[in-house]
This record gives C-alpha cells, sequence and structure tokens, in this order.
C-alpha cells in the first residue's frame, strides 16, 4: 500500500518532469557548453582583489526564472535587482558600480551547476546571490567553496547549504534566512510569552524533518521557558482521521496545540478539532502559509513566518512603499523580501570590508549586524543568521501580522 | 508409497500444526490478548475517553462500510477484485465537491422556492448531490466495466485484477490533471454547518467557542448523517438483493453464470446492474467522506480503498452481512490502535488483524467454505 503510493508518487513526479524538460532543456544547453568551453582558461581561482576604485563589480542572481516554481524566481530577481538599483543611486559599493548578472538556475541540481560555472568562470563573478531551493543552493555551495567565492542563499533552508558533510562551515556561504527548527524556537517563545500558555500538546508526523525539526525545538525551548508539553501524538502524512488523536486532546485539556505540518494537514486537524469542541490556538510554522489553507479550520490559529507586509515596523513599510513604486503596486512577497535582504546583506559585507575579496567579506559578514526588512540579522557559527520572525493569526478568515518575535 | 504414508492417520506434529492452524490460532491469541488487556487498561483509565473512541471508530467503520460493499457485490457476482473501486470513490468526493463549493447545487430548492423552512430545503439539497454522485458513480462504473472488463470475462482471472489495477492508476492520474481535478489537496466546504453534542448528564448542543466540559462524549451531526444514511443505504441494498427480481437474477448469477442464462436471465445486464449499484454506494460514501474529512485529491482513494477491501476480505467477500461487520471491525481497530497502541502503527496494526484472521478462517468471517454468494 505504501509502495503503491511511493509508486504513484514517483509516477507524478516522472511526468512532471517529462512535461518540464523540453521548456528546460534549450536554456540550460547554452550556458552549459559555454561553461565548458570558458573552464579551461580559469582553472587558476579567481580571487585576485581587484582595485577599490572605479570599475563595476558584478553580482550574480540564481533563480529558477523556468521550471516547476517561475514566480518564486521572479520574486526573487526583482528583490535583488531592487537592491542592487537602489545602490547604484547611493553611488555604488567601494566607488564601483554594480552590475547584475541574472541567470536561471530552475531550482535543480544540474542548471544551477551550469549556472554557477558560467557566471564564475565566464563572467568572473565573485559574488552569488542565490539559490532559492535547496537542492540547487547545495550544489552551488560546493562550487562557492572550492573556488572562493561569496554565495548568500535568500531562502534556503536545508542544513547542508551552509556546512560540509563532515560538519565544518563552509568558508564563504551563508543564507538570509533562518532555517526550520529555529521556528520552533520563536513558536515556544511566542507561546509563553505572548499566548501565555503554561502546557501545550504537540502533534507531528514523524516521517517529515522539516516538521519533525520544528516540534523538537519547540519541545525544547517550551520546557525551557518554564512551559510544560503535556502529551506528544504523531502521525503519518497519508492519514486524514485525527479523531483518535483529538480525543486524547481533548481529554489532556492543553493551553495550546503545536502543529508544525503544511497546510493540507492543518486543514484536516483543524477541521475535526472544532467539531470536536476544542477551542485552544493552534501554532503552526511556515508550512501553514499558503492560499490553500482553509482558513475556517486553522481560526484561531496562529504561525511563524519570514516576513509580514503587514508589520509596522519602517523598514517594511518603506520596503512595501519602494517595490510596489518599482513594480507597478506588486505587494513584495517572502522571497523578494529575502533576495532583497541577501544583496544588501552582501553589498554592505562589501563596502563595511573595503576590499573586492570574498574572504574578506566573509569575514566581515561574520561580524555583522544589520537591520535587514526582515528582522536584524547577525550570524551564528554555522552562517545561519540569528533574526526575528513574524507572527502571522489567522482570524475571521484572515491572516493578518500580530507581532515579530526575536528569539 | 509415500503419498499414502503422508495421509495415514499418523501424522507428524509438524503436519498437525499446518493442518489445524496452531500458528494462527496462537499468535491471534496472544496478540488478542495483549490488544484486550491494553484496552482494559485505557477503559479503567479513563471510561469517557474508551467511549469517546468507539463513537469515533463507528463513524470511520461505516464509511468503509460503504466502499466494502462495493468490493464484495462484484466479486460475489464476476469473481474480480475491482481495484478501481477506490478510485470511483475518489470521483464521488469530487462530484460533491463541484456539486457543493463550485455550483452550490445543494441550495436548489432553497432558491428555487425561498419560503420553504431552510432545514428542510438544505435536507433536500444534500440529499440531490448524494444522488448526483451515485448517479455519476454508477454511470462511470458501467462504462468501466463494459470497456476494460467485460472484454476479459472469459480470460485468466489474473488479466482483469491487473486490468483493475491499470483502471485505478488510470482514474487517480487522469484526475490528478491540473484541467481534471488538479494534483491539489483542495479543501471542501460542507453543505451544512457542523453541530456538535456532548453527552454529560443529558445530551447538550455545544455553542461554538464552548469548551466541552471534560468527562463528556461529544458526537457530531456528521456523524449522525454518516451512520443514519449508511445504514439505510444497506438496508436498501438488503432489500433489493432479498426481495426483488433483479436480486433474485443477481445471486442466480452469483451461483451459476451458465446456468442463469439458461433460464433466460440476462447475464450481462445484471453485472452492469451490480457494478452500477456498488459504485453508486461508493459514490454515496465519496460524499460522506469528504463532508466529513473536508479536504479531497486525487490519490484519497487509495487508502480508504484498500481498507474497504480488507474489510470485505475480513467479513468474508461475496457475503453483504460480512462487508458491514468487518468494515465496524476495522474502523474499530483502527481508531483503538491509535488510541490506545499507536498512531503511526495504526494502519500496520489493521492489516496485521487481516492477517491473523485470514489465518484462522480463511474465507472471513462471514465466508462460506463452498461459493460465495452476492
Amino acid at each position: 500500500m505504501k509502495s503503491r503510493f511511493v509508486l504513484s508518487l514517483l509516477l507524478v513526479m516522472a511526468v512532471l518532469l517529462t512535461a518540464c524538460q523540453p521548456a528546460a532543456a534549450p536554456a540550460t544547453q547554452a550556458p552549459a557548453t559555454q561553461a565548458s568551453a570558458t573552464q579551461a582558461p580559469a582553472t587558476q581561482p579567481t580571487t585576485e582583489p581587484a582595485p577599490a576604485t572605479g570599475g563595476t563589480l558584478k553580482i550574480a542572481i540564481l533563480a529558477p526564472l523556468s521550471g516547476g516554481q517561475p514566480t518564486f524566481g521572479i520574486s526573487t530577481r526583482d528583490g535583488a535587482l531592487l537592491a542592487i538599483e537602489e545602490w547604484n543611486a547611493k553611488g555604488g559599493v567601494l566607488g564601483m558600480k554594480i552590475e547584475a548578472v541574472v541567470e536561471d538556475s530552475q531550482c535543480e541540481a544540474d542548471p544551477a551547476v551550469n549556472a554557477a560555472n558560467k557566471v564564475v568562470d565566464q563572467d568572473k563573478v565573485h559574488y552569488i546571490v542565490g539559490e532559492v531551493c535547496s537542492k540547487a543552493s547545495i550544489p552551488i555551495s560546493e562550487i562557492a567553496t572550492e573556488k572562493g567565492i561569496l554565495q548568500i542563499s535568500p531562502t534556503s533552508t536545508n542544513v547542508q547549504v551552509t556546512k560540509k558533510v563532515d560538519g565544518s562551515t563552509k568558508p564563504t556561504v551563508f543564507r538570509a534566512c533562518f532555517i526550520d527548527p529555529f521556528q520552533g524556537t520563536v513558536g515556544a517563545k511566542f507561546a509563553v510569552d505572548n499566548l501565555k500558555a503554561k502546557t501545550a500538546f504537540v502533534l507531528f508526523d514523524q516521517g517529515n524533518d522539516y516538521v519533525r525539526g520544528l516540534a523538537e525545538a519547540f519541545e525544547e525551548s517550551f520546557t525551557k521557558l518554564g512551559g510544560q508539553v503535556v502529551g506528544k501524538e504523531t502521525y503519518t502524512s497519508q492519514d486524514t482521521d485525527f479523531s483518535a488523536i483529538l480525543a486524547k486532546v481533548a481529554e489532556a485539556k492543553p493551553d495550546m496545540i503545536y502543529l508544525p505540518d503544511y497546510y493540507p494537514i492543518v486543514n484536516l486537524v483543524g477541521a475535526q478539532a472544532k467539531e470536536k469542541g476544542i477551542t485552544v490556538p493552534m501554532v503552526g510554522g511556515d508550512g501553514w502559509d499558503s492560499a490553500e489553507l482553509d482558513v475556517k479550520a486553522a481560526e484561531n490559529g496562529y504561525y511563524t513566518n519570514h516576513y509580514s507586509e503587514q508589520d509596522t515596523r519602517p523598514e517594511v513599510q518603506d520596503w512595501v512603499k519602494n517595490y510596489g513604486a518599482k513594480y507597478s503596486g506588486a505587494v513584495p512577497d517572502a522571497l523578494a523580501t529575502l533576495a532583497y535582504d541577501a544583496t544588501n546583506l552582501m553589498l554592505t559585507a562589501i563596502n563595511s570590508a573595503g576590499v573586492d575579496d570574498p574572504l574578506a567579506v566573509a569575514k566581515a559578514l561574520e561580524g555583522i549586524k544589520f537591520d535587514a526588512v526582515s528582522g536584524n540579522i547577525t550570524y551564528d557559527a554555522d552562517h545561519n543568521p540569528i533574526k526575528s520572525a513574524v507572527i502571522i493569526q489567522v482570524k475571521d478568515g484572515k491572516k493578518s501580522w500580530v507581532a515579530t518575535v526575536s528569539p | 508409497m509415500q503419498r499414502s504414508s503422508s495421509l495415514s492417520p499418523a501424522l507428524t506434529l509438524g503436519q498437525r500444526i499446518i493442518r489445524r492452524r496452531l500458528i494462527g490460532r496462537a499468535l491471534l491469541l496472544v496478540i488478542a490478548t495483549l490488544a484486550a488487556l491494553r484496552l482494559v487498561q485505557g477503559l479503567i483509565e479513563s471510561p469517557t475517553l474508551f467511549l469517546q473512541q468507539i463513537v469515533n471508530g463507528i463513524q470511520l467503520g461505516f464509511v468503509y462500510a460503504l466502499i466494502a460493499l462495493g468490493y464484495t457485490m462484484v466479486y460475489g457476482i464476476v469473481r474480480l477484485i475491482n481495484f478501481a473501486h477506490g478510485d470511483v470513490f475518489m470521483v464521488g468526493a469530487f462530484v460533491s465537491f463541484f456539486a457543493v463549493s463550485r455550483y452550490r447545487l445543494h441550495l436548489w430548492l432553497a432558491n428555487l422556492v425561498p419560503d420553504l423552512s431552510p432545514d428542510i430545503a438544505l435536507l433536500i439539497g444534500s440529499i440531490t448531490v448524494i444522488l448526483l454522485s451515485m448517479a455519476v458513480c454508477a454511470l462511470l462504473a458501467v462504462t468501466i466495466e463494459r470497456i476494460a472488463y467485460k472484454p476479459l470475462r472469459n480470460a485468466p482471472r489474473i488479466s482483469a485484477l491487473i486490468t483493475a489495477i491499470g483502471v485505478s492508476f488510470f482514474l487517480e492520474y487522469f484526475g490528478a490533471l491540473p484541467f481534471v481535478f488538479s494534483p491539489n489537496f483542495i479543501t471542501n466546504e460542507r453543505p451544512f454547518p457542523v453541530v456538535t453534542w456532548y453527552i454529560n448528564n443529558g445530551i447538550h448542543q455545544l455553542v461554538p467557542g464552548e469548551t466541552v466540559p471534560s468527562g463528556s462524549v461529544t458526537f457530531s451531526n456528521i456523524a449522525v448523517i454518516i451512520v443514519v444514511s449508511s445504514l439505510f443505504l444497506l438496508l436498501l441494498l438488503q432489500f433489493i438483493v432479498q426481495r426483488t427480481k433483479i436480486g433474485k437474477a443477481m445471486r442466480a448469477v452469483a451461483y451459476d453464470k451458465a446456468t442463469a442464462r439458461l433460464m433466460g436471465i440476462n447475464v450481462d445486464g445484471i453485472i452492469s446492474i451490480t457494478f452500477a449499484i456498488g459504485a453508486a454506494l461508493a459514490g454515496a460514501a465519496g460524499v460522506l467522506y469528504a463532508i466529513a474529512f473536508t479536504q479531497v485529491f486525487f490519490a484519497m482513494g487509495i487508502l480508504p480503498g484498500l481498507k474497504a477491501f480488507v474489510a470485505a476480505v475480513l467479513g468474508g467477500i461475496g457475503s453483504i452481512p460480512g462487508a458491514l461487520v468487518g468494515a465496524l471491525i476495522m474502523g474499530q481497530a483502527e481508531v483503538l490502535s491509535a488510541g490506545y497502541i499507536s498512531t503511526p502503527m495504526r494502519d500496520a496494526i489493521a492489516f496485521t488483524i487481516l492477517i491473523l484472521v485470514l489465518l484462522v478462517r480463511p474465507t472471513g468471517i462471514f465466508g462460506e467454505t463452498e461459493r460465495e454468494k452476492a
């Protein structure tokens, strides 16, 4: 039964892949041949420091502009380009004009490697903003580490993006978003400080790393902050009937339920909990963040997220205004915001390093304290940002910002 | 010489164990004892929680029963395990989604006759949705039968079985196409609001936002609707099979196809009707499932379909009361193992029960050793 479902999934993916292939192929072919043609002369490391005045400084933006998630890539590119435009309006960085090199990396490993090789070997870029997806960011980070290129991924949450297999940190790879389990920590802080919860019931899918990571981080922080986890139940992603678990929740009478799963499960659990007269708030993570979230089922729920355009901080409101002015009234999403933050982080670090040298810039990033749109950023030893998260409340059928919580 | 020795009355111990199915019996006994101990412990710890779990299991069991009947009826007549049945159930759920969430068909009477009491209008509207779904599923099943199964009626049974699996995949992935049902999870709107009651010194209605007092057992109007409509459809089916001319013909075809044809029964027509009735029940189950769990997606039929199939085998495939009993056992087994043993293990436990029961009674609880009838 399980294997049949897996097989079905594989079939779907096979169909999707073959469907994507024709469109994607021409786009990858060109950079690939160019990259391999230029590979030979550019074997020596390309990290010789450039003069600090005059000329141009190139920043590559690697984003999925075609393939399965083109809107991710378009938002990322637009956010990053706006940051570069603003810096150029102020006179560039280190006296140099900033030039963006945009490449389509398709949210896949192979095109991402081709795009990264192309920008590094052919365009002689020392700085990369990207990719969106972890499975593309990880191979790019290998190239960045090998060739001494500075990379900031705006949105890839996988631990392996900044960590080598042996557990050490990749010296020149950073990210602008927090990693997944961090949301559990923020969720617990919000539950204790704002919801005044003393007891919590944790529901999670044992077979999903993202969900389990959040649940474990929540439990650890919630207990540390003086709360008590009165019950823990696991389920599988194929479950639709949660009545048995919810009967136990009703019996345990917790102050809140922590359910850090994706929206399909939240929709099911939320609807069934309401049906059983369970009224305590549910708290989750950014897996809830979807237009498909059933707001009736998730009513009176809260979830942590990277950013909200309703955040009242001036940085956010300025950003929303500028983005709308540039892109005909569009509201920036989390991807555009994090790409904007990543680009700003990189340029600020270059500026404070005072030299066009990725290693020096990496040193500057490690010690940076930066007021980004998505929160104040400092880096931990693993190059993961320590920053605030926003809390979104689902109330009266609307999703609205209620708080920004720092760890 | 060797052959006769193995049949001699002096059987070896090993042979005796196999012949009396001792291993199966022993395993069943051990596991049943362990499970019973855990349940008694749970009952003593909190009788209301135990009762609540039983109530939850009944709701699930009746949905399985409706699907299981389709498996059992078709098997009884053409000896085919119709693996596409779960996907017919999925189509039924989607008919309900389109009718209610998209086209608001459940409000037709309320819109047509505004003076009518809204409850009655909604009731008739909801029944219309169920009937529509049943009709669409019946039509779908008859089409599938004519195209995919009828040409294989005299082929080896394995060919028909593989075709059934093929039809199942076809329905799933045809449904997953973006312009059909789409590959996403879709939230289904209920045609009527949920009302929850709790039993605590009498039955009280739960006001939205109110917390249930401890020590009460809750149930919703959805559970009531599922149980009532399932029971009604089951009795109707029993009436059709036992008391009508068509039912008599169905039983005759199940008993002996060739002789039934000689008696002037239109065998092909009866087989089509059997598929139609089974699928109509699955369609009704699809609507009830979509109302209960408010979510539809293209692969939603796989697991309930498999569990209903297990329920049909458990009860004795081919037996209508067996399908009901098997489904109720499955519902309880699932909810009680989720409640008292382990939630991720619930399916494993449910399928273990199947294996153990079959070790002891290979034909299922109500199965006949000679041959099954519809």
